[in-house]
């Protein structure tokens, strides 16, 4: 299969993200350029990385979704094509219409750099399917703006429709107030679009997929999109 | 064609905790400034637009909020327009 990895002018998680599916997957990535027009025929899936894409002015990513890249991603999504946006990717997905919802400032104010425990809220999408329905998960979080909102239908419409993917937990798994870092309701960490192939979510993944790191999770999430390709 | 100055204001959506004013509002406090409440911290964007007649000049600033400046999601804005 094959990766694409979206780079916009202040990614900084685009080789980590270029590593863990390339290096330590062993699949086949390109990595894109911003200003790039089209999309590779053969891309499976692509990777919108963290980062401060155009240094984050005006909003967490409401530059980037003017992208030219951009069209061919959303066009790409649109046909039912894998897209996984982590942190500034999740940001720009929301500012681009294909997630619903926004991530405002955490409500500490603070930039949060840390490990997270996150809850797998459901194995049936393309991106959980190696991990196991309530298990929890430990990746880390390195976000200022990463607080989900949306408004109460829009939640109640994600919640019943089991479209969150991941939340943030205590290291029992157990969803607390304590263990929400940012403020996100109901500890969203991750959600997924209706047709299910389009994935935002604020812990870094990339970042924990090497076992020399100690902890290896996130490897699970890039493991889970190749099973689902090769089925 | 005339050439118009519109003032935006950019507020988070009332409902919605601003936690930037909510400090700045503590620090006031620590001020000795409690007479202070209610501190809202918002964005002020100012730009020129080329239209006929300042309905028009209005649309298109209307438009550039709705998809650009601000994210209606979470924010709202006021726009002032005069001739410029």
């Amino acid at each position: 299969m094959k990766f694409a990895v979206v780079t916009f002018p202040g990614s900084n998680c685009d080789h980590d993200a270029i590593y863990a599916t390339g290096s330590l997957l062993g699949e086949d990535v390109v990595n894109l350029w911003h200003k790039d027009t089209e999309l590779p025929k053969d891309v499976d899936c692509v990777v919108l990385p963290g980062g401060f894409s155009y240094g984050d002015y005006l909003r967490c990513g409401a530059i980037a979704r003017f992208s030219p890249i951009m069209r061919e991603v959303v066009e790409f999504a649109g046909k039912g094509g894998l897209v996984i946006g982590i942190c500034n990717g999740f940001q720009i997905l929301t500012e681009a219409g294909l997630l619903p919802g926004v991530l405002l400032r955490n409500t500490n104010m603070k930039f949060i750099c840390k490990d997270v425990s996150l809850k797998v809220c459901t194995s049936d999408t393309p991106f959980t399917k190696s991990l196991e329905q309530g298990r929890t998960i430990t990746i880390p979080i390195a976000h200022g703006e990463g607080n989900y909102f949306a408004d109460a239908e829009t939640i109640k419409m994600l919640e019943d429709s089991g479209r969150v993917v991941f939340r943030y937990c205590d290291e029992l798994g157990n969803v607390t107030t304590s263990a929400n870092p940012n403020g996100s309701i109901n500890n969203i960490a991750g959600i997924i679009n209706e047709k299910g192939n389009v994935l935002g979510m604020m812990p870094h993944p990339e970042r924990y997929s090497d076992p020399l790191l100690g902890c290896n999770d996130g490897i699970k999430i890039f493991e889970s999109i190749k099973k689902y390709i090769n089925i | 064609m005339n050439k118009f100055k519109a003032e935006i204001k950019i507020t988070l959506r009332t409902g919605i905790l601003d936690v930037q004013g909510k400090t700045v509002e503590n620090a006031l406090g620590s001020m000795g400034l409690g007479a202070i409440s209610h501190v809202r911290v918002g964005k002020y964007v100012t730009l020129d637009v080329d239209a006929a007649n300042i309905d028009e000049a209005r649309a298109i600033a209307d438009k550039a909020c709705q998809q650009l400046i601000a994210n209606p999601i979470m924010e709202d804005y006021v726009i002032d327009i005069k001739e410029a």
